[in-house]
């Protein structure tokens, strides 16, 4: 159990509106070991998101315990917090969150400014190392306002590599895409889990669920099922499937 | 997290918004280069007039007959005549504090010869009165003691009274000209010392022994003023107690009674002027100041604008692992740079004005390299000041709720 990269155990996390609380989580419980490829799955308003924003350490539940490899963080502070966030975690949002006009290296590059350790030599090398990793060796230079929504999307997934994060945590990172670009993604996800990096996927599609490793589903804040997924499919054969883009 | 990094960061913004950034700066701009041509223009004023009094005289103090008084009240006539000739020996003798110590008594009247004439003025004095008023002979020489023991008729002109009588450049030395109707034989002319401060021409008169001017001239026996240099600025207080003094004991004065004359020094002139010049100047810093506020408040609005603008932005470099005084750290160097750069325009404009205004308007002006580093300082600070509250509140939002920002 402690070999796991996340553990947390019976958390809670209430909101409190006005007069009224709101039990978003209420008892969550699971340990991820590495190389998971994890869905969260549930309806809209079932708790993902505040479950998500929990492991990746921007909130602290009301109670339960979370340890992220191996540290403990629901005592830690804000500062501490931020540091765990640039070091362990990458994030991968819906609406990508690239900084506007500005180059996809540069995009890449940020969680590693706010890093003292790395220097700028190291930093370049990395983000074209990590852009290189999505496949977009020849768009760095590329400012995110002159890029399709799936390249966006991949430079915003180089930025969660670049810090060689434990776990990447990604919420609806295929929200805004349209199908094909969806499976380009998935299979850019499951390429890195080939590579034997642990993530985190939270989606209220259930057929994203068929890619991944194992699945949870959350319900008004309790988890209702928690399996492994042994029969994965392969987006890149969906992906082939699909009827060619029209040029 | 170092410093390179966070000027890195707020640069880039700055660059991507380089328009909104530059009006910005104007604010500071324009309130930087008001305050440094202002204060040139104040400090320029109020050297020229401390120039132009001590080239007056050196160190020199003046004592008229009759009381100080003001609002231009008639004294009586007898008043006017209190000042002896004896009062001038004892103060000449007795007096420790001065170098030197001239009577003075004045005419104005028409210079004639042959066809040529001007109206000028006369001054009855002695040789001293070379050194108080830093006169110098350049041609000729000056009368001696004997000339001002027998009321010789010598004089010696001011280069415009010279050129006023002798305008085909005949040699004015050793002719004899008519003032008020009496003969002067010419024995020096002095060297020009041009206009003064307040456009009198400080060449147009002529010098004569006092003894002349007392006695053929203006048939008083009294003097009309003392002129004395005091022997150091310093010293300028103590000698002007000691005059008094002796004046008082001479003219029997009782303790508590009023002077009956009055006197004035350079340094009380000078300071009085000055202190005038240093209130315009204050109040031109002041409307140079409150521009400089303004801007100031133009940087906070900008920054506010910024920080709402780039909610999600803050939300997403939280999320990435920004600490909360990186973000506040990010705003307040951005703010710091625009005030910091709108220094450096202000001071260039401001020291170009007023090298313009010194030359297109001729004003006497004076940029002093404190004005420039204190605006610099007070703009920095500006920024510093009204960017600490944007960037305080960028750094306490929540990342979750930043980053949904809509
Ligand atoms: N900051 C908040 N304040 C109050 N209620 C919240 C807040 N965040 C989430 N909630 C509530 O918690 C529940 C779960 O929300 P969320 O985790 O966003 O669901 P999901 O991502 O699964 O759609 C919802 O009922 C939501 O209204
Ligand atoms: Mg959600």
């Amino acid at each position: 159990m402690s070999a796991n990269i996340i553990q947390i155990n019976d958390i809670r996390r209430d909101f409190v509106v006005g007069s009224e609380t709101v039990h978003a989580l209420r008892g969550v419980s699971f340990g991820i070991a590495p190389g998971e490829f994890v869905t969260i799955m549930g309806t809209s308003g079932s708790g993902k998101s505040t479950l998500l924003n929990i492991l990746g350490c921007l909130d602290t539940p009301t109670s339960g315990d979370y340890y992220l490899d191996g540290v403990s963080v629901r005592t830690m502070g804000k500062n501490d917090r931020a540091t765990l966030r640039n070091r362990k975690i990458g994030f991968v949002f819906q609406s990508y969150n690239l900084l506007p006009k500005t180059t996809a290296l540069e995009n890449v590059e940020l969680p590693l400014l706010y890093n003292p350790t790395v220097s700028s030599h190291d930093r370049r090398k990395r983000a074209m190392a990590a852009l290189e990793e999505v496949g977009l060796h020849d768009r760095m230079s590329h400012r995110s306002n002159q890029m399709s929504g799936g390249q966006q999307q991949r430079v915003a997934i180089a930025r969660a590599l670049v810090n060689d994060p434990v776990i990447i945590l990604a919420d609806e990172a295929t929200g805004n895409l349209d199908s094909r670009t969806s499976f380009e993604i998935l299979t850019l996800f499951q390429r890195l889990h080939a590579e034997g990096r642990t993530i985190i996927f939270v989606t209220h599609n259930p057929e994203i669920a068929e890619f991944s490793s194992r699945n949870i589903t959350l319900r008004d804040g309790h988890i209702t099922e928690d399996k492994v997924n042994t029969d994965i499919r392969s987006a890149a054969e969906v992906l082939a499937g699909l009827p060619k883009e029209e040029e | 997290m170092n410093y390179k990094n966070l000027i890195k960061i707020a640069l880039r913004a700055l660059n991507n918004n380089k328009f909104r950034g530059f009006l910005t700066m104007l604010g500071i701009i324009i309130g930087v280069a008001s305050v440094i041509s202002m204060l040139a223009i104040g400090q320029g004023s109020k050297r020229s007039i401390r120039a132009q009094i001590s080239e007056m005289g050196s160190n020199m103090i003046m004592i008229h007959p009759g009381a100080e008084r003001f609002g231009g009240v008639r004294q009586s006539a007898s008043s006017m005549q209190s000042l002896k000739l004896e009062d001038y020996e004892a103060i000449a003798r007795d007096a420790d504090y001065i170098s030197a110590c001239t009577p003075s008594v004045n005419s104005s009247g028409q210079a004639i010869y042959g066809a040529n004439n001007t109206p000028t003025t006369m001054y009855g004095v002695n040789e001293d009165y070379l050194s108080i008023r830093k006169y110098a002979v350049g041609e000729g020489e000056f009368f001696t003691d004997a000339d001002t023991r027998k009321a010789a008729k010598v004089c010696v002109v001011g280069k415009t009274v010279a050129d006023k009588l002798f305008p085909n450049g005949q040699e004015p030395l050793g002719q004899t000209i008519r003032f008020n109707s009496i003969p002067f034989t010419i024995i020096g002319i002095l060297t020009p010392k041009g206009y003064n401060s307040m456009g009198m021409d400080q060449d147009d008169l002529i010098i004569a022994p006092y003894t002349t001017v007392q006695k053929r001239l203006l048939a008083i026996n009294y003097i009309q003023g003392i002129y004395a240099s005091a022997l150091s600025e310093e010293t300028s207080a103590e000698a002007i107690d000691e005059m008094s003094a002796i004046l008082r004991e001479r003219h029997k004065i009782k303790a508590g009674d009023e002077d009956d004359f009055s006197v004035r020094s350079q340094e009380e002139l000078s300071s009085m002027l000055g202190s005038t010049t240093d209130l315009m100047t204050v109040l031109l810093a002041c409307i140079a100041g409150i521009s400089l506020l303004v801007g100031g408040i133009g940087i906070m609005n900008i920054m506010y604008v910024s920080v709402t603008e780039r909610t999600r932005e803050i939300g997403l470099r939280m999320s990435i692992g920004a600490k909360g005084r990186h973000i506040l750290l990010q705003f307040l160097i951005e703010a710091v740079i625009i005030s910091f750069a709108g220094g450096i325009i202000g001071v260039l404009l401001g020291v170009g004005a007023s090298v313009a205004i010194k030359y297109v308007a001729g004003w006497p002006i004076y940029i002093q390299p404190y004005s420039v580093i204190l605006s610099f300082g007070v703009c920095t600070l500006t920024g510093i000041f009204f960017g600490w509250y944007p960037a305080q509140k960028a750094a306490q939002l929540d990342p979750i709720e930043a980053i949904r920002y809509e």
